[in-house]
């Protein structure tokens, strides 16, 4: 963890330490660090409709409504289909063909079709989410030992005891590792949102790039990206504590 | 309204080639640089196993920064320039592609490399002749999700003005028409599928010992 913090300190050191001339900005006496900073305190990004702590809310709320719902539907399907061993052959390759969907182009498509509204932004995006949470739980599932399935049933385990207190403990590690792809996955795409017209993070991106404002897109890229971080460190604290001591892992 | 116009994309298909062009290039460039990169990174993180975790988590918190923050986040030193995208997608094939070539030189049997190593190979034949072969299934699947990953992204560099099949998105989205979005999105998953399906024969070429072994 220590590392991750340290590797984002030195991006951002070195991003700050550039003059502002040395990237085609007019020199107003202040680098990108300055800039920056600027843009940070200014009173817009603390108050009212447009301010950070807003536009975190709205992003957050986009990903997590995506991934509520695309965990209702990948988990049960990823872990079926693994805990019965059928057709998995079919859920994988449906899945890596869903990698294959540009996001970007869904989201616009679903806003020609649909129209302006959050129900295109979160269709995409629980698409994006499925194939790596089906794809994780279904080869997790797979990979529990016969042996260990065959002793389940030796002691007398129904199939739900064997299913929720033997395999799904078993396959955990790779279960939590599709949900902190997917969910990762899901808080860089809902930067899209703003393109159609949506709020969230990605506000400052597409209308910085548009106004030529560096400091703008620069500030709210870093914000999306110490986010990210954030969310993965938690979700590797969670499934720390999710995954029984005696399976997890080295490294 | 029909949702295709048949005559649209007769009356531009030079522009949809070169975008098709331009995206495969991107794809090219991007997968054959984090090829190169990720290579002497991967062999020297077998090799010393204490800079692997590093690494790993160097390309991990790289991976993690999303792809969109990250070509922003390059526009200051490089510019709206083809290569702010190319490093951006190269950044993102590395994680993929050295996690995948440790994994594969490590999951070759100790037991092989030492009968190799009796046998006189040289550790550079070693390498060459028994252990990247035996790696292979397991490279060329990082490969794989590489690409497929990189074709899919490709798309959003067109809003730092590259992009090849997704300026056909922005067409799609600035003028409310529905044809270059559909021909763009559908161009970019038989792209994707296409090479899929090719990389996947490149190996079943690549190695005729494991042909009629379950994968």
């Amino acid at each position: 963890m220590s590392r991750y913090v340290l590797v984002l300190v030195a991006m951002m050191l070195g991003l700050l330490s550039l003059p502002a001339q040395a990237i085609g900005l007019e020199a107003d006496g202040l680098g990108v660090a300055g800039q920056l900073v600027d843009w940070f305190v200014a009173p817009a990004q603390w108050h009212g409709p447009t301010s950070l702590p807003t536009r975190i809310v709205e992003h957050l709320y986009y990903m997590t409504s995506a991934m509520a719902i695309a965990l209702l539907i990948a988990l049960p399907v990823g872990i079926g289909l693994g805990h019965w061993g059928r057709g998995g052959l079919l859920a994988i390759n449906v899945a890596n063909m869903g990698r294959a969907v540009p996001s970007f182009g869904l989201v616009i498509l679903m806003f020609l079709l649909v129209g302006f509204g959050f129900v295109p932004v979160l269709v995409a995006l629980v698409a994006l989410a499925i194939p790596p949470m089906v794809t994780n739980s279904y080869v997790g599932m797979q990979a529990v030992d016969p042996a260990v399935r065959t002793a389940a049933i030796a002691l007398g385990l129904s199939r739900w005891q064997r299913l929720f207190q033997v395999e799904l403990p078993i396959a955990m590690p790779l279960v939590m590792a599709g949900i902190r792809t997917s969910a990762v996955q899901v808080l860089s795409t809902a930067t899209l949102a703003a393109y159609v017209g949506l709020g969230g993070l990605g506000r400052y991106l597409i209308d910085g790039l548009a106004q030529q404002q560096l400091a703008q897109v620069v500030g709210g890229a870093l914000v999306v990206a110490v986010l990210a971080v954030l969310l993965e460190a938690l979700l590797a604290g969670l499934q720390h504590l999710l995954v029984s001591p005696g399976l997890r892992r080295e490294g | 309204m029909s949702l295709v116009q048949w005559d649209w994309v007769a009356r531009h298909g030079g522009e949809i080639g070169a975008q098709l062009g331009q995206h495969v290039l991107l794809t090219g460039l991007a997968l054959g640089f984090g090829l190169l990169i990720a290579f002497p990174l991967a062999l020297a993180a077998v090799r010393w196993p204490r800079f692997y975790g590093p690494s790993l988590g160097l390309t991990g918190i790289l991976f993690t920064v999303p792809s969109l923050a990250l070509f922003i986040l390059l526009i200051p030193f490089t510019g709206l320039s083809i290569a702010t995208s190319l490093i951006g997608l190269t950044i993102y094939t590395l994680l993929i592609l050295f996690r995948n070539i440790v994994e594969g030189l490590r999951g070759v049997p100790a037991d092989v490399s030492e009968a190799a190593k009796a046998l006189g190979y040289s550790r550079g034949r070693r390498l060459v002749q028994v252990e990247l072969p035996i790696a292979l299934p397991v490279i060329m699947a990082g490969v794989r999700i590489a690409a497929v990953t990189t074709i899919g992204m490709v798309t959003v560099t067109a809003l730092i003005g590259q992009g090849g099949l997704g300026q056909l998105f922005i067409t799609g989205f600035t003028l409310h028409f529905t044809t270059p979005l559909l021909v763009g999105f559908v161009l970019s998953i038989a792209l994707a599928v296409s090479v899929d399906l090719l990389l996947a024969g490149l190996l079943w070429w690549l190695t005729p010992w494991q042909r009629g072994r379950a994968t």
